[in-house]
């Protein structure tokens, strides 16, 4: 049962990146707030569920947007297994896991897409790519980072109380 | 007699006394005391005022205090209100201008067949320009359907569900639109940009081309009825060892602002696919 909150969260993820998110432009860069909500979920100690919301939350996307389905999905699927590597890691210091798998995710969602569409034929140009759409997107999901990781610890605390996981 | 003398001389005594005294007071004689005395009954009089104006204050004015309280909420709910109010009308009377905007548009075009829609959503990938509209094929878009402001041309229809589609912009890396210059009278193919820019490619080079020339649509291909206007020549890149000159276009449209959109239904576009060649 508690994966149903899963439902709505990536739902209204999805929406507000959409219609919100995506319409506020930094050069060409955009922040990916599903992919900074799932970094801040997986990181949760008490989350074991990170792969099911990683998979549902790329395939919506992949749903949304205009590029091939796989690439949220994988890019997404990375970003939880990032998660939970730093998370054995860096438990400690979970902010500072946070900025690195928001880091690391961008510039593997960013690669995949750019791969993607070049090989489909679409003429991409890096120095493009990198300087007005990857550099400042990178820096809008770093910002995005320290809300979404609060906000989604107190979602992981209301879904796993601290009385039931002991 | 006596008696009579004694009072006759009673009164006159105390008339001068409180003639003299009054003189005296007049000449300023008393001031001093005077000063004292009224300073003393003035002192007294300020103590009991003060003493009843707050005694006064305490009675009446918690329920003044609570009934203003309840006044001023009152007003700033009210005033919440009317700016809400305000804020609707507002958003209303730009929809209707847009909303004019493209009436004119759609009659000033009656030859083609439209279908109004909101722009409800961007896609959520940075690299991709499409839009999200708010019409889908129970409004009876098609895949390929061209999209059109009152001001230019937007792009086309890329994917369609039940109540939604999404919109390719021409801005979009992967768009190609055929068009032609309207002075020059030569066809040329604009191309987006990751970064949304467009730009003007194949022009051949013994075409003389100039800043402000109007982009229109050439209808060749197949993908968009002729004669939508595009943008405006802004930037001209003319090399000698290139095959083609470019140039860069400033779209009418103002892809940033998008709010409402036509989508022409009666267009049906072209599939040249099966008949190019295979590689």
């Amino acid at each position: 049962m508690r994966n149903l909150v899963a439902a709505p969260v990536i739902l209204l993820a999805v929406m507000v990146q959409s219609a919100i998110v995506s319409r506020i432009y930094l050069l060409s860069g955009i922040a990916d707030l599903p992919l900074v909500m799932l970094a801040a979920w997986a990181l949760q100690g008490e989350v074991n569920t990170a792969w099911h919301w990683a998979v549902a939350t790329g395939l919506l996307v992949g749903f949304v947007s205009g590029i091939a389905w796989f690439v949220p999905a994988i890019a997404y699927l990375i970003v939880i297994i990032l998660a939970q590597l730093l998370q054995r890691r860096v438990w400690q210091a979970p902010l500072l896991a946070m900025f690195v798998v928001t880091f690391l995710g961008t510039i593997v969602l960013y690669l995949l897409s750019f791969a993607t569409l070049r090989l489909s034929g679409v003429p991409l140009e890096l120095s493009d790519t990198l300087g007005l759409l990857a550099l400042p997107g990178l820096l809008l999901n770093l910002l995005l980072a320290i809300p979404a990781y609060a906000v989604m610890r107190d979602l992981s605390r209301w879904v796993h109380p601290p009385s039931e996981v002991e | 007699m006596r008696n009579l003398f004694s009072r006759t001389l009673q009164t006159t005594i105390i008339f001068l006394v409180v003639g003299g005294v009054l003189a005296l007071a007049l000449g300023g004689y008393f001031s001093s005391a005077s000063n004292v005395f009224t300073g003393s009954l003035i002192n007294v009089q300020t103590w009991f005022s003060s003493r009843f104006v707050a005694l006064q204050d305490f009675l009446t004015a918690p329920r003044d205090v609570a009934s203003l309280r309840q006044r001023n909420i009152e007003l700033e709910s009210e005033v919440s209100e009317l700016q809400a109010q305000v804020i609707q009308l507002q958003q209303q009377v730009g929809e209707t201008e847009i909303l004019a905007a493209l009436v004119d548009f759609s009659r000033a075009r009656s030859e083609n067949s439209y279908q109004a829609a909101a722009v409800i959503g961007r896609d959520p990938s940075p690299f991709l320009r499409y839009v999200i509209i708010n019409v889908g094929s129970n409004d009876g878009i098609l895949r390929g359907m061209p999209v059109v402001t009152d001001q230019g041309l937007v792009g086309r229809v890329d994917a369609v569900i039940a109540d939604a589609a999404r919109v390719q912009l021409i801005t979009d890396a992967a768009s190609d639109v055929n068009v032609r210059l309207q002075n020059a009278e030569t066809d040329a193919s604009l191309i987006g940009s990751v970064t949304g820019d467009v730009t003007l490619d194949l022009i051949p080079q013994d075409v003389p081309i100039e800043v402000g020339d109007l982009v229109l649509t050439s209808g060749l291909g197949g993908g968009y009825p002729p004669d939508l206007i595009v943008g405006q020549v802004v930037n001209i890149r003319s090399r000698d060892f290139d095959l083609f000159q470019q140039a860069t276009v400033q779209p009418v449209v103002d892809f940033n602002r998008l709010e409402i959109v036509l989508v022409i239904i009666n267009f049906k576009p072209v599939d040249f696919s099966p008949l190019i060649p295979a590689p």
